[in-house]
């Protein structure tokens, strides 16, 4: 039943989400791959599209899976799944575990997941820009040059524009320069 | 009361792009300097909380502020209040991105928006890089999580990314109660 599949699994990606929305990013592609419910393609346009709107990353890209698999009933479940872990654990450690954060034991587990976390994330960031550059055996040499543009501005873009250039901005050109570079 | 944490919350999150540490200003703002719900001292509880905690640190801003305010009620009228919006919209986007997606320049635009996703992505790792304490046993954990998820992605194998979280969690662990015995 697809509805109880879309709560479990959301289940865990809220459960395992480390290091702010960024790291539902990597667990949320694990599952729809898995199960087959959307293409790598298809995953990456959704991560733009929660970039560009309002709200945390993990809860709109849950929205969109659990709509995409089981319309409006699907996405009120994978959404309340991925949230509820976090709302129960800080329920738990407000009410009942108020010193439980200051366990050397819970702090060396943290401890030991967070920068899995951060490996995850860069190895998820750099197979997601790799894989581009190669479809299908080919090399892409706009898919290149677009990365090489992006990593420049990030670089140095501070000093370019004086402002740090925002994630939505970041999106905004790659936009510009995929029909610029792939044709109108 | 109940009406106000969701209504508070709701704007939060209907006004917040990018989520995470956007949102901790926005939050400080509303619940410390307009609402007073939370003294700044419990603001800086609250981040530490969110960041050592799973799930987006926009929900579990919500769930504490509502919990300190109004209890059980008032952390689910708040949190509910948060997710909303961004459910609301989402789920009105993925009725209409395929059909938008068929035209050619839009096309053209998210071909480009793939790889600026996988940069972003990369960026965000890096980011996060800082907060990676500077000792053997992180780093170590940071490189075979980096190592195994490219592999992972590489041969298409099936290994699910919690396992690798879950993983480092007991590594970090074990390395504490083996030096917990030499030092207690």
């Amino acid at each position: 039943m697809i509805y109880v599949k879309l709560f479990l699994e959301f289940l865990w990606v809220g459960a395992f989400t480390f290091g702010g929305g960024y790291g539902s990013i990597p667990l949320i592609r694990d599952v729809v791959l898995r199960n087959n419910w959307l293409t790598d393609e298809t995953f990456s346009y959704m991560i733009a599209v929660s970039e560009s709107t309002p709200g945390p990353v993990m809860v709109n890209l849950a929205t969109y899976v659990g709509s995409s698999q089981g319309g409006l009933l699907g996405a009120v479940l994978a959404t309340t799944a991925a949230v509820l872990p976090a709302f129960a654990i800080i329920l738990l450690l407000m009410a009942v575990l108020k010193n439980a954060m200051k366990n050397p034991a819970v702090k060396a587990t943290l401890g030991g997941m967070q920068p899995c976390a951060v490996g995850i994330i860069l190895a998820t960031g750099i197979w997601m820009t790799v894989k581009n550059w190669f479809p299908a055996g080919t090399v892409d040499l706009r898919a290149v040059v677009i990365a090489l543009v992006l990593g420049g501005i990030i670089l140095w873009g501070k000093k370019l524009f004086k402002k740090k250039v925002s994630a939505l901005q970041l999106i905004l050109i790659s936009a510009v320069l995929g029909i610029l570079l792939y044709g109108f | 009361m109940l009406l106000e944490l969701f209504l508070t919350f709701a704007k939060i999150g209907l006004f917040t792009f990018g989520g995470g540490y956007a949102m901790i200003a926005v939050v400080e703002d509303t619940c410390v300097g307009q609402k007073k719900w939370i003294t700044h001292e419990e603001m800086m509880e609250l981040i530490v909380l969110a960041e050592s905690t799973p799930g987006p640190i926009a929900i579990n801003c919500a769930t504490y502020v509502g919990y300190k305010e109004k209890g059980v009620w008032g952390a689910i009228a708040a949190t509910v209040g948060m997710v909303l919006p961004s459910l609301a919209i989402i789920y009105a986007i993925s009725m209409f991105l395929n059909r938008f997606l068929e035209i050619g320049i839009i096309a053209n635009a998210f071909r480009g928006i793939k790889v600026g996703v996988g940069v972003i992505i990369i960026n965000a790792g890096v980011k996060l890089l800082k907060d990676v304490p500077k000792q053997g046993l992180p780093r170590v954990i940071l490189l075979c999580a980096l190592a195994a998820m490219l592999l992972i992605n590489v041969f298409a194998l099936d290994f699910s990314t919690v396992w690798l979280l879950v993983t480092a969690g007991v590594a970090g662990f074990a390395a504490y109660r083996v030096k917990g015995g030499a030092g207690k």
